[in-house]
């Protein structure tokens, strides 16, 4: 099919494989990239947040073209328990900035921009082309990849696999584990499509401003979860997303979790009268630290979700993905210009990039969260939203009640759910925090 | 948490997506089976497009075509070879909108 040998392939077209085959077409390497989808994008799912830093350091003047939504002004973090919910609530005109921070995309039509920026460098793109094979040599090396088109293999110095946490490739070939159920969440989102005017007086915003709900409590059912609500331009994305080894267990359906999440009566105002065009689910790598596999090695890297670089306690993926792609790309140049080979041992300088870089020092801090979460899920998710929620309605409920008994039974409630596991659990969070 | 009320079936839900089907070659097969495992009876419910669903006679069957190829029965049943997993041909199965 193609004859012409390539300085690399880069495998799938979302946030880490665009990132990694600009970062190399812009400094003139030959770069061919392979997504399996229709367009880049057509298999991709997000929130979706985009940072607006770890692009900038790949594409400068992105905000000029790139199809971004609203510039986040407003981030709010819910407790909720079932009739309520208690809120922290950060809002700020500084956000109004002339080089935003944060902003609400859609993938399907970012993915596209993005992949074409890395065309314009002079990437080539093979749409609707799956990788299933990865091709070694006599000594172990990757040498390129087979796909599912008719003809034979193309030849490459190095793969850049960055096929996203479901990625076939990487684990048929043995080069990473097959994510476990407890190391994965699964999120279902819906798109739920509503007059800009409407978005922007349900959550108070004005032009292009847009906000964010995070949101975790008794709505994932005792599972380690969160449920999301992002504005758009013309619409809002609104999911859920749990454990798949606490799914496993309590075998919920995903789909009527969600419902029941946007059937509350804190949400269910903010999406009244929408229209929904599309529902779609996907995996999250929340493993953090401890899972992430070797990403290198004789003639590959790995990028992105495909290597667990997702920051669950932020949620943050695709700046971590696209960091990674845009240093495992400086590292493939620099090597490439040394006329050295793509051995493991040289492809190491990917991973002393990211050891050097936030995203290996990020995942590094909160290596013990994704553990906490999973064994502590019914206190952290359920016991203490309840309890919260309980105080604050005692606190604010008028009822003639003297102040000093409401006090008691706050500290009743608190002492009678966890008793001396409230300062276990303190010192815990603390811990992994640190 | 307890509320009970109408929910919308996922097949509804489905509706909305834009697919292109790969007719007669599902990227995911159950194995035959006479009693389904329990990651496999799971996934009946936990399957984010309702694909899988047990049969009277008790095995799990499987209709691939509204797969959202999020990945989550492959985690919990391809390992113990209950099913075989692969990608839809490049440019079949599920095709995002907006993702």
């Amino acid at each position: 099919m193609i004859d012409e040998k390539f300085d690399a392939i880069v495998i799938g077209a979302g946030m880490a494989g665009n990132a990694a085959a600009y970062t190399m077409a812009s400094r003139g390497l030959k770069v061919l990239q392979l997504e399996r989808g229709e367009y880049p994008g057509s298999k991709n799912v997000q929130g979706g947040i985009l940072y607006a830093d770890m692009l900038e350091k790949i594409v400068p003047d992105f905000r000029e073209e790139a199809p971004l939504e609203r510039r986040l002004i407003e981030q709010r973090f819910w407790f909720m328990t079932d009739k309520a919910h208690t809120g922290m609530h950060y809002r700020s005109d500084e956000f109004n900035e002339e080089r935003p921070n944060r902003y609400t995309i859609i993938r399907s039509q970012f993915d596209r921009w993005f992949a074409r920026q890395a065309q314009s460098k002079g990437a080539i793109l093979l749409c609707e082309t799956t990788a299933i094979e990865l091709i070694r040599d006599a000594y172990g090396k990757v040498v390129g990849v087979r796909t599912d088109r008719s003809g034979g293999p193309i030849h490459a110095d190095v793969v850049v696999l960055a096929e996203g946490v479901n990625g076939l490739l990487g684990t048929r070939s043995e080069l990473r584990p097959r994510p476990s159920a407890a190391h994965v969440a699964l999120a279902v989102k819906e798109m739920h499509f509503l007059p800009p005017e409407v978005i922007e007086a349900r959550f108070n915003l004005k032009g292009d401003e847009g906000a964010v709900i995070e949101a975790a409590g008794t709505i994932s059912e005792g599972m380690a979860g969160m449920g999301f609500i992002y504005t758009n331009k013309e619409s809002i994305s609104i999911g859920i997303g749990c454990l798949v080894s606490d799914f496993a267990e309590s075998e919920t359906s995903p789909a009527k979790l969600l419902d029941i999440f946007k059937k509350h009566p804190s949400v269910a105002p903010l999406i009244a009268g929408s229209e929904v065009k599309e529902y779609a689910a996907h995996l999250i790598p929340e493993g953090g630290y401890k899972a992430v596999p070797q990403l290198f090695g004789d003639g590959w890297v790995i990028c992105g979700d495909a290597g667990q670089l997702n920051n669950a306690i932020h949620r943050e993926g695709s700046n971590l993905a696209m960091t990674s792609g845009r240093l495992a790309g400086e590292a493939i140049f620099q090597i490439k210009s040394r006329r050295d080979a793509m051995t493991k041992a040289n492809l190491s300088l990917y991973k002393k990039f990211l050891d050097e870089s936030f995203v290996l020092k990020d995942l590094k801090k909160y290596k013990d969260m994704p553990e906490l979460l999973h064994t502590q899920a019914q206190n952290l998710f359920l016991t203490y939203p309840q309890l919260v929620s309980k105080a604050m309605e005692n606190f604010l409920r008028v009822d003639g009640k003297p102040k000093i008994e409401k006090e008691k039974d706050t500290f009743r409630n608190f002492r009678k759910a966890r008793g001396f596991g409230l300062i276990g659990d303190a010192f815990r969070i603390a811990r992994a925090w640190r | 948490m307890s509320i009970e009320g109408e929910f919308q079936k996922v097949e509804e839900k489905l509706f909305q997506n834009r697919y292109l089907v790969d007719s007669g070659q599902p990227h995911i097969l159950v194995a035959p089976h006479e009693k389904p495992s329990k990651n496999l009876l799971a996934m009946t419910h936990l399957c984010p497009a309702g694909c899988y669903s047990q049969a009277e006679s008790g095995q799990v069957e499987l209709t691939a075509d509204g797969c959202l190829e999020c990945g989550t029965c492959r985690v919990l049943c391809e390992e113990s070879g209950d099913i075989t997993w692969n990608y839809p041909r490049g440019g079949y199965g599920i095709l995002f909108k907006f993702g």
